[in-house]
C-alpha cells in the first residue's frame, strides 16, 4: 500500500488529509490521527483458546512506523481502542513495547480512551485523554449522535461495500459529510462495520456522507448511496 | 443361486430368504465367508444388488448365534457408516424389517445430528447391538472419554456408499477415525459397499491398515442401460445450460413415464427446469424440487412423498445422486452435461432398482458442446468405463481436529499416534516432521514467535502423553467437529406475502404446490450470490421469482416478484467440472470426422463450418483462434479441461499478457473453452513473432506469476477459511450465537494477510494451498495440459468469430468476467459520483 496518496477533505473549514494508510493528518499542526489499533487482539483470542496468529501487533506497528516516518508528526494521537483489552498493553512483546517507545520519541503523543481501552497502557509513555480540541475539531473516540460539529471520530471501523458489474469489493474507508469525519480502524486485525448500517444514519441524518475508500494506491470517493450492505 | 447354497445358511435365515421367495445371492455368501475368516473386504456392486443386506447378514447370523444375557448387555457389535444421515436412518427402518421378521430380537439404534442430547449419552453407557451413524458422529464418539470400553466389544464396520466417501475431507476424518477403532477394537472387521470405481484397488487399500488390501466381492453388473439422447426437434442452443428449449419434450417423457427423476447440475439449473416445467403443466402432474439449499424439513416432504408414489417427477441435484431406494423410479433424465462417466452412470441407477431390467434414461444436452459431452458419455457407458476421482492425500486441517480430538479422549503418546496415523491409506506418506507441525498447531499454534504458550490447548506432561488442557477446550471440539464447512449461508425469508394472493396470477401459487407449508423461511442461500445482487433485484429461488428487499444480519429479506423472468439469471456455471476421462474423449470426437455420424445433424453442421472457417484440432493439439471483434481482439483456446483449470488458465494468462503489452481487458472460461480480449492486435503480434504463442502458454506460468496471484486471491482466501474452521483455529459461527452477538469473530482474510507476510510456510497456509491447488485452482490439471500442448499450438488466424467460439463469446455478460485490477471497480464508483456531481 501507499502511504502519503491521500485526499484533503475539509472539515469544519480545516483542510485535512484522509491518507491511503489509514491515518488522518493535519498538515497545520502536523497532528497524526489514527484509530481502533486493536494492538494484542490475536493473543486476546488466544487467552480464550482461539489461537489466532499473533503477528497482529507487529504487522500493525509496523504499517504505523511506515506512517510516522513518511508524515514526520508532530504529535500523534491514537483516537481509542489502542488496545484490544485492559490487559493488553501488558502482554506486548519486549519487541513490540520497544518500537512503541521507540515511535514515541521526540514526539508528543496522546492516547484518547476507548471502550476496549478505558485506562492509560500499563508502562507506557503518553498523555491520557477522553477527548481534546485542536482548533475547531473535537477529537473523541465514540462519536456522539446529534450535533457535533468539527468531530473526528473512530469506534465504528467504517468499511464500504462497492458493487458494479465487475464484481464486489469490501474495503475501509473514512466517511465524512464534511462536519464529522469517522476514521477506518488501522489495526490489522480490526473487522468493519458496513457503512449501511443503522449506526450511520444515526450520525449522518440530514446528509448522506461521503466514503473515501482506501483503494492499493489512491483514495477513492463514493457516495454512500452507491454503497452496499453486506 | 440355488438352494444348495442358501442352505449354507442358518435355518432362520434360509427359511427367512425362501418365504420371501429370494436366494441369497453369490455375493452376500461370499461377505459372510470373509466375515467368518475374519478378513476386511470390499463389495462392489450396482444398485438393487442387496448390498445392504449383504452388509448386514454376517452381523446378524453371528449376533442371532451369541450368547444373550452377558454381564452389562451384550455391547456394540456393529457399526454402520454411511455419507448421508438419512440414509443411516432408511437402512435402520429396513433392517428392522427382517430382525423382527427372524425375531432375532437386535437392538437397532441411530445416531445423527438429530439424535437427543439424553438418547447420545445412554447410547455411550448403554450402546444397542448395531449403531448407524455418520462419520461425524464416529468422530465425536472416538472423541470421548468412554471410547475405549465402548467398542471394546466392536466386531464389525460396514462402510456405505464408500466411493462417495473417500473423496473428501471426510473421507480423511473417517479414515483416521477407523485407523485409531482398529487400535481400540484388534479383532474388528470392516466391509466397504460401493458402486463400480475407476480403481478397486485404492478403496481395498483405503479399507484396512496399511500395507494390507481388503478382499474384493464383485457382485454381477446389472443389465446395460437402455440410454439414449434427446434428439431434439427444437433448434439447438449455442450456449447456456438451462435445457428450456427441450422443456416440453422432457414433459411428454414424464408424462409417458411412472415416476420420473430429472437431474441438473447445480440449483439454479433445477429452479429454471422446474419452473418451466410448471409453465406447461396442463395436466397438472405432482412435480417436485429437491436441492441443498430448500429448507430441509421441505426436502424430508419431497421424498416421503417419493417414497409414496404420490409423485410423478423430482427436479433434483446431487443431493438425490446418493441415497434412499426407490423402487418405483422407471426414467432417468439428465439436462445438461453429465460431467462424469462414473457420475452419469450413478444417476442412472437410480432408476429402476432391478438388477435384471434395465434402467431408462435420457440425456439432454442442452448446448452444442453439451451434445458432444453427452455422446462420449454414453460410450463410455457402454463400455463400463469409469472416471471416479483418484485417491487423495490426507488433509493437514482434518488431522490437526483429529489430533485434537484424540487428546480429548484420553491421553496420547505422540510416536504412537504417528504410527496409527499412517496406518490410514491417505495418511501413508505423512512425514513426521509435517505431524510433529500439526501437533504444534493443536498444542500452541504452531508460531516461530513462541508467545501463546501459557495458553496452550493441549499439553505435554513429565509422563511424555499428550493430554488437553482443560475442559473448554474439550468442550470447544465438540462444537466444531467435522469437516463440512458450509459457504456462508443466509436464510431467505419472504417479507411480503401479498404478491401470493389475486392479481399475481395462479400461475406464482402453483409452483409452489401443496409442498409448501405456510413457512416464512423458504431455505439457505449462499452469501456470496447475493454479494452479486443489490436490493430489487429478481432471481429465482424455491421453484418462484423472488425480489431481494434487503439484507438483515443473516436473513435475505425477499418479496414474491410480479415478473416471470428473474433479472439473474444463475450464479454459476456446471458445478462439477468436466471429468478429465470424459474431455479426452470429446477431444477425439472432434479430431475423428468419422465419429460424427453419431451426432445430431445440426452438431454435425456446425462443425462441417467450423472446418470450413477455422479448423478443427488434430488429436494432441490445442487451437488457438485470434479474430477482432467490436473494436477488440479476441483469443480463444479449447482445451477442454473443465472449468476451474480454464479459470486458472485465463487468471495466468492475462497477467502473463499484461506484462508482454497485450493489454487484456477480461476473460471468460467454460468447461470447454477460455476467451480473452485485449486492446492489443495479438493476430498481428503473433504473426510477426512465430513462437509468441509458445511463450504465452509455456509452463513456467505455474511458478512466479502463480505465486504472485495466489497471494492475494479470494480462491487461496476462501480456502484458508476453510481449512481455518476445519483444523480448529476459529469456531464454527452458529447462527443463533451470531445474532445475540455473544460469539466473538474475527475475518479469517485478515488473519491470511498477517500470516501469510509473516510466516508464509506455516502449516494452514500449506493446507489451504493444497486444497487450491486440487480444487478451486485446478493446479495438477492445468500442468498436465500445458505439458501436454507444449510444441502443439496450432493458431488460426482469422478475420471473424469461428463458429467454434460462439458459445464461449455468448457466455459473456452470463458467467463472471474477471479482470485484472480491483480497483478499478473502485474506480468505476468513484467515477459514478463523479458523474453526480457533474449533473
Amino acid at each position: 500500500m501507499i502511504i502519503g496518496n491521500g485526499r484533503e477533505i475539509t472539515m469544519a473549514g480545516q483542510v485535512c488529509m484522509a491518507d491511503t494508510s489509514g491515518a488522518f493528518y493535519l498538515a497545520g499542526s502536523r497532528t497524526l490521527i489514527v484509530s481502533d489499533l486493536h494492538l494484542e487482539k490475536g493473543s486476546s483470542f488466544a487467552r480464550r483458546g482461539m489461537l489466532i496468529p499473533p503477528y497482529d501487533t507487529v504487522a500493525t506497528l509496523m504499517h504505523l512506523k511506515r506512517v510516522i516516518e513518511y508524515f514526520d508528526p508532530a504529535r500523534v494521537i491514537a483516537l481509542g481502542d489502542s488496545f484490544h483489552d485492559r490487559d493488553a498493553a501488558s502482554r506486548l512483546s519486549d519487541q513490540s513495547h520497544a518500537t512503541l517507545v521507540d515511535l514515541q520519541d521526540k514526539r508528543s503523543w496522546v492516547w484518547v480512551s476507548g471502550n476496549h481501552d478505558p485506562a492509560p497502557p500499563f508502562g507506557l509513555a503518553g498523555e491520557v485523554c477522553d477527548e481534546m480540541h485542536i482548533g475547531p475539531l473535537v477529537l473523541r473516540h465514540e462519536p456522539q449522535v446529534g450535533s457535533c460539529f468539527g468531530e473526528v471520530a473512530g469506534h465504528l471501523h467504517p468499511v464500504a461495500r462497492v458493487v458494479t458489474a465487475r464484481g464486489s469489493l469490501r474495503r475501509r474507508c473514512f466517511v465524512s459529510d464534511g462536519t464529522r469525519c469517522i476514521l477506518p480502524a488501522f489495526g490489522a486485525y480490526a473487522g468493519g462495520l458496513n457503512l449501511r448500517d443503522d449506526a450511520f444514519a444515526a450520525l449522518f441524518p440530514q446528509t448522506p456522507p461521503t466514503a473515501h475508500v482506501l483503494g492499493r494506491d489512491r483514495i477513492y470517493s463514493v457516495a454512500q448511496d452507491s454503497c452496499f450492505a453486506d | 443361486m440355488s438352494n444348495a447354497t442358501t442352505s449354507s445358511l442358518p435355518a432362520r435365515f434360509a427359511d427367512w430368504f425362501a418365504a420371501r421367495g429370494w436366494s441369497v445371492r453369490d455375493h452376500q455368501l461370499a461377505l459372510l465367508k470373509h466375515a467368518d475368516a475374519g478378513e476386511n473386504a470390499l463389495l462392489i456392486a450396482p444398485t438393487g444388488a442387496g448390498k445392504t443386506l449383504a452388509g448386514f447378514l454376517p452381523s446378524m447370523i453371528e449376533l442371532s448365534q451369541q450368547k444373550s444375557n452377558a454381564p452389562g448387555g451384550p455391547g456394540l457389535h456393529t457399526l454402520y457408516i454411511s455419507p448421508l444421515k438419512a440414509l443411516a436412518v432408511d437402512v435402520a427402518r429396513n433392517l428392522e424389517i427382517p430382525a423382527e421378521e427372524m425375531n432375532l430380537r437386535l437392538r437397532i439404534e441411530t445416531r445423527t445430528g438429530d439424535t437427543s442430547a439424553s438418547k447420545r449419552q445412554r447410547q455411550r453407557r448403554d450402546p444397542p447391538q448395531i449403531l448407524l451413524t455418520t462419520p461425524e458422529q464416529l468422530s465425536l464418539l472416538l472423541s470421548s472419554p468412554d471410547a475405549a470400553p465402548l467398542f471394546a466389544t466392536l466386531r464389525r464396520v460396514i462402510l456405505d456408499e464408500l466411493h462417495a466417501l473417500v473423496t473428501s475431507k471426510r473421507g480423511d476424518l473417517l479414515a483416521l477415525g477407523l485407523a485409531h477403532l482398529r487400535t481400540l477394537a484388534p479383532a474388528m472387521t470392516i466391509t466397504g459397499l460401493s458402486a463400480t470405481v475407476r480403481d478397486p484397488d485404492e478403496l481395498r487399500r483405503w479399507i484396512v491398515a496399511h500395507p494390507g488390501k481388503a478382499k474384493l466381492v464383485l457382485a454381477p453388473p446389472g443389465a446395460p442401460a437402455d440410454l439414449t439422447m434427446l434428439d431434439t426437434r427444437e433448434r439447438l442452443p449455442w450456449s447456456g445450460h438451462g435445457g428450456g428449449h427441450a422443456v416440453r419434450e422432457v414433459y411428454e417423457r414424464i408424462k409417458s413415464a411412472t415416476i420420473t427423476l430429472i437431474f441438473v447440475n447445480t440449483r439454479a439449473q433445477a429452479e429454471a427446469i422446474f419452473q418451466q416445467l410448471w409453465r406447461i403443466n396442463d395436466d397438472n402432474l405432482a412435480i417436485a424440487l429437491h436441492h441443498g439449499s430448500l429448507d430441509a424439513s421441505q426436502r424430508r416432504r419431497v421424498e416421503e412423498a417419493m417414497a409414496q408414489g404420490k409423485l410423478q417427477a423430482v427436479v433434483c441435484t446431487s443431493t438425490l445422486d446418493l441415497g434412499i431406494d426407490w423402487g418405483a423410479v422407471d426414467l432417468v433424465i439428465n439436462m445438461g452435461a453429465p460431467k462424469g462417466a462414473s457420475r452419469l452412470a450413478q444417476r442412472i441407477g437410480r432408476a429402476n432398482h432391478r438388477l435384471d431390467e434395465p434402467s431408462r434414461a435420457l440425456l439432454v444436452p442442452s448446448n452444442r458442446f453439451e451434445v458432444l459431452e453427452c455422446v462420449a458419455a454414453m460410450e463410455a457407458a457402454r463400455e463400463g468405463a469409469q472416471d471416479t476421482p483418484p485417491a487423495r492425500a490426507g488433509a493437514l486441517d482434518v488431522l490437526c481436529q483429529h489430533i485434537l480430538g484424540m487428546a480429548c479422549a484420553s491421553p496420547f503418546d505422540a510416536d504412537a499416534l504417528y504410527e496409527e496415523v499412517r496406518s490410514a491409506d491417505p495418511y501413508v506418506d505423512l512425514e513426521r516432521p509435517t505431524f510433529d507441525d500439526c501437533l504444534a498447531f493443536v498444542a500452541t499454534g504452531g508460531y516461530a514467535l513462541k508467545t501463546y504458550e501459557r495458553f496452550a490447548k493441549i499439553k505435554r506432561n513429565t509422563d511424555g502423553l499428550w493430554r488437553v488442557s482443560n475442559g473448554k477446550v474439550a468442550q470447544s471440539y465438540r462444537m466444531n467437529v467435522g469437516t463440512i464447512v458450509e459457504s456462508d449461508m443466509l436464510k431467505v425469508r419472504l417479507v411480503h406475502g401479498r404478491a401470493l394472493g389475486a392479481g399475481s396470477g395462479e400461475g406464482v401459487a402453483a409452483y409452489t404446490g401443496t409442498l409448501r407449508r405456510g413457512g416464512r423461511v423458504l431455505g439457505e442461500i449462499e452469501e456470496y450470490f447475493l454479494e452479486t445482487l443489490a436490493p430489487g433485484d429478481t432471481f429465482l429461488f424455491g421453484g418462484e421469482v423472488l425480489k431481494l428487499q434487503g439484507i438483515v444480519e443473516d436473513e435475505a429479506l425477499v418479496s414474491r416478484a410480479r415478473s416471470d423472468e428473474p433479472k439473474v439469471p444463475s450464479y454459476a456455471g456446471g458445478k462439477f467440472p468436466l471429468s478429465t476421462y470424459l474431455a479426452a474423449r470429446v477431444r477425439k470426437i472432434l479430431s475423428t470426422r468419422a465419429a460424427w455420424t453419431h451426432l445430431p445433424e445440426q452438431v454435425q453442421e456446425w462443425l462441417a463450418l467450423q472446418s470450413k472457417h477455422s479448423r478443427l484440432p488434430r488429436s494432441g493439439q490445442l487451437l488457438v483462434e485470434t479474430f477482432p471483434r467490436g473494436g477488440r481482439h479476441y483469443m480463444v483456446t479449447y482445451p477442454f479441461e473443465g472449468r476451474l483449470a480454464h479459470q486458472t488458465l485465463g487468471m495466468l494468462l492475462t497477467r502473463r499478457m499484461e506484462r508482454m503489452g497485450f493489454k487484456p481487458l477480461g476473460f471468460v472460461a467454460n468447461d470447454y473453452a477460455l476467451a480473452v480480449w485485449m486492446l492489443t492486435d495479438v493476430t498481428a503480434r503473433a504473426q510477426q513473432n512465430p513462437t509468441c504463442l509458445e511463450d504465452l502458454f509455456a509452463q513456467d506460468m505455474l511458478g512466479d506469476d502463480l505465486e504472485e496471484w495466489l497471494r492475494e486471491s479470494a480462491l487461496m482466501k476462501r480456502s484458508f477459511r476453510q481449512c481455518a474452521v476445519i483444523s480448529g483455529l476459529i469456531e464454527r459461527r452458529f447462527p443463533g450465537k451470531q445474532k445475540s452477538g455473544k460469539q466473538v469473530t474475527i475475518s479469517t482474510d485478515l488473519v491470511y494477510d498477517v500470516l501469510h507476510r509473516h510466516q508464509p510456510d506455516h502449516i494452514l497456509l500449506r493446507a489451504a494451498r493444497e486444497d487450491a491447488a486440487t480444487g478451486l485452482l485446478d493446479l495438477a490439471r492445468l500442468g498436465v495440459m500445458l505439458a501436454r500442448v507444449h510444441g502443439h499450438i496450432v493458431h488460426k488466424a482469422l478475420e471473424r468469430v469461428s463458429p467454434l467460439a460462439v458459445p464461449i463469446l455468448l457466455e459473456i455478460g452470463r458467467e463472471p468476467i474477471y479482470g485484472e485490477a480491483q480497483d478499478d471497480i473502485l474506480a468505476e464508483a468513484a467515477a459514478m459520483l463523479f458523474e453526480e456531481a457533474g449533473a
